[in-house]
């Protein structure tokens, strides 16, 4: 009797009895309120950059593969330092995606690859500059980019459906929110770590802010933001792979039908595309870091 | 009128400066505030005024403020207190867009690491305040190109900074001080990251600049001999607080002994060096084997006017005057024992500096350092006092032949 008591005493100071806060529903209350109270937001971003990706990606599917590859391969050669590596990686590992048939689904893997990379980029340097000049923003902002990088890639999927359907937007979508925080961050740390003799240079002269921001702090930093949108163009790709799983058309697409049939081959095959683009678009944003950093 | 006339300047660090200023007029000291208020005092009611084309030296030990003041000048650093007139306008409550015209046209500043922008070239950095200004392309080069050979760079216009040396690094800042034409320069420690010989050349060249081109200087270095050197007046700081300021001369002589042994009590390196440490290697003529003639081409070869006198044995005999030398030869003398004078004052070699300041103060003589009665150096005024004062180099060059 007195031990059952006592769990009942523990019970009641531990674990008091709340309801269950219904967190989920909250959120689903929310989703559904901000799809109808934005839908004219939603709708014709959709209508409008759906056409938009398509017409791009049939632009570059339009130019013949061997015109695309030796363009890419000889923007390797020069990138790269007029080292030949890169550009022979890029000519054999693009024929063979050609060779097996996945030439289109590369196309419009890189493009949604590219203008959510594009995106991230013009919307997280000026966050990230707004970061380096104020605490107050870096503090409220930091944990959000804590958030939207912990928070599994997949979970952004069900309200990019929600606001923008199935298809190549909300894949945009959910890249963006994924694969922006590196980019933020970096531009953030790279500004904050120009010298402060730099800086006082820089005012003592009689510079605005801006002159300040835009002759001596970027260029300064620039070496720190490419390797943030390096990572940010990663992301993305890898985003862009997950986000076939709500219609995203591409290489990704491919690796989920072989999962679902349980064909190893083609998910192999497939998924070896995907391997050789990471490594085109990483050495070449790489490389175009090195060579800046030079001068 | 004064260029610049700075009355009262304070720069107190930290969150509750009202209550730390309240503190520093009462006489509270620096650490009695920073333990009361966690704020620091970096610069404590500073005035002084400095006159156009003047070169004004601020000089103290690390930790005294002399950085924090020069950019209280041009409010780089807000001050906590006091007022900074330029050329009669009080600069410290102007609004952000004047401060910018008065930092654009009237003062320029030179940083101690140099502060060159690395992505740009020699020529892009000279030309960076007037870029600033949005100066038309061509007018702006041209003003840059002309500064960059005043400091002797005209070869090097599209160089990047990281290939120059320290010393060219420096002289690309300068240029990039002067294209701007300004009032005033305001020089931070603009040699000290130098190298000793390189240093002595930048500050001949810049007394040379500055003679040709009457800028108002205003120099911070904690090298007293540097200061020496380039100063017209020397402000010395200390603890935040100017505490004496004057001519070089001024410095040296009149205020001096018990203010300087106070000054260098900070480092205390008068304990540590001894007359070793400072003396110079001495010019001497042989009595036994030297008249006039060479005497005197010794002393206009090492431009002295006066030669220490040893025997053989390189015992002290004592000393010559250029005067009685040429008195002599024109008299036909062979020797030296006729106008040999022996009021100089010996000391040996491990002497303490504190007791050779006492005797170098009021002497015009060098004081000759032996050794067993064997000469081994001379020491000369200016030497003794860089020596107490600056950081390793000990050098007087500047003010022995005056002395001598």
């Amino acid at each position: 009797m007195a031990m059952l008591l006592n769990q009942k005493l523990i019970n009641l100071i531990f674990m008091p009895e709340i309801p269950k806060i219904p967190l989920a529903e909250w959120t689903d209350w929310l989703t559904k309120k901000i799809t109808r109270t934005f839908s004219f937001v939603f709708d014709p971003l959709k209508d409008n950059f759906d056409p938009f990706m398509k017409w791009v990606a049939k632009l570059l599917i339009a130019v013949p593969p061997v015109i695309l590859i030796i363009i890419i391969a000889i923007l390797a050669f020069f990138v790269t330092g007029r080292r030949i590596w890169l550009s022979i990686f890029t000519i054999v590992g693009l024929w063979l995606i050609h060779n097996q048939g996945y030439w289109d689904h590369l196309i419009n893997t890189f493009t949604l690859v590219l203008i959510s990379s594009l995106l991230s980029v013009v919307i997280g340097v000026p966050i990230g500059i707004l970061m380096s000049k104020s605490r107050f923003a870096e503090a409220v902002i930091t944990p959000i980019l804590d958030f939207m990088q912990t928070m599994p890639a997949f979970v952004y999927l069900i309200p990019a459906v929600a606001f923008f359907g199935i298809g190549m937007v909300p894949g945009v979508f959910a890249s963006l929110i994924f694969a922006t925080p590196p980019t933020v961050r970096f531009t953030n740390l790279g500004i904050r770590q120009v010298s402060t003799e730099l800086v006082e240079a820089s005012e003592s002269f009689g510079s605005t802010s801006w002159q300040k921001l835009f002759k001596v702090e970027l260029p300064m930093a620039k070496a720190t933001i490419m390797a943030g949108i390096n990572q940010t163009v990663m992301l993305a790709l890898s985003m862009v792979v997950i986000a076939s799983m709500i219609g995203a058309p591409g290489l990704g697409r491919e690796v989920l039908s072989a999962l679902q049939r349980a064909q190893a081959g083609t998910g192999f095959v497939a998924g070896i595309g995907i391997v050789i683009l990471a490594i085109i678009i990483d050495r070449l944003t790489q490389s175009m870091n090195k060579k800046k950093e030079q001068h | 009128m004064p260029v610049i006339e700075v009355q009262g300047l304070t720069k107190v660090f930290g969150k509750n400066t009202r209550e730390a200023l309240k503190l520093l007029e009462d006489g509270k000291s620096k650490e009695e505030i920073l333990n009361k208020t966690g704020c620091t005092v970096a610069v404590n009611n500073a005035s002084f005024s400095v006159k156009k084309g003047e070169f004004f030296v601020i000089m103290g030990l690390s930790g005294s403020g002399k950085s924090t003041l020069v950019r209280l000048i041009n409010r780089l650093i807000e001050p906590t207190k006091g007022k900074i007139e330029i050329e009669g306008k009080d600069i410290s409550n102007l609004e952000k867009k004047d401060l910018r015209e008065v930092r654009r046209q009237k003062l320029s500043m030179v940083f101690q690491r140099f502060a060159l922008f690395p992505h740009r070239t020699v020529l892009e950095n000279a030309e960076f305040g007037l870029e600033i200004q949005k100066m038309d392309k061509e007018e702006r080069r041209k003003k840059a190109i002309e500064a960059l050979k005043l400091v002797g760079l005209g070869d090097y216009l599209e160089q990047y900074p990281d290939q120059l040396s320290g010393g060219m690094q420096q002289r690309v800042g300068l240029a990039r001080a002067l294209t701007n034409d300004p009032e005033v320069l305001l020089m931070d420690e603009a040699f000290s990251a130098l190298d000793p010989l390189i240093r002595k050349d930048m500050q001949d060249e810049l007394i040379d600049l500055q003679a040709k081109m009457e800028k108002t200087i205003i120099f911070i270095t904690h090298d007293l001999d540097e200061a020496l050197r380039l100063g017209d007046r020397i402000a010395l700081m200390r603890d935040g607080a100017i505490v004496q300021i004057g001519t070089p001369e001024e410095i040296l002589v009149k205020p001096a002994n018990d203010y300087v042994e106070k000054f260098v009590e900070d480092v205390d390196r008068s304990k540590v060096l001894t007359a070793k440490h400072v003396m110079k290697r001495p010019e001497t003529v042989n009595i036994d084997r030297h008249g006039p003639r060479v005497a005197l081409e010794r002393m206009r070869s090492e431009g002295i006017s006066s030669i220490l006198v040893v025997d053989s044995k390189r015992h002290l005999q004592g000393y010559v005057t250029a005067d009685d030398v040429l008195e002599a030869r024109r008299a036909g003398e062979n020797s030296l024992q006729g106008i040999l004078r022996t009021d100089i004052q010996q000391v040996e070699k491990d002497v303490s500096m504190n007791d050779i300041f006492n005797m170098i103060h009021d002497t015009k003589i060098p004081i000759a350092v032996v050794e067993n009665g064997r000469l081994v150096g001379v020491l000369v005024r200016g030497a003794v006092i860089a020596g107490l004062a600056s950081e390793g180099e000990v050098n007087g060059d500047a003010i022995e032949s005056e002395v001598n």
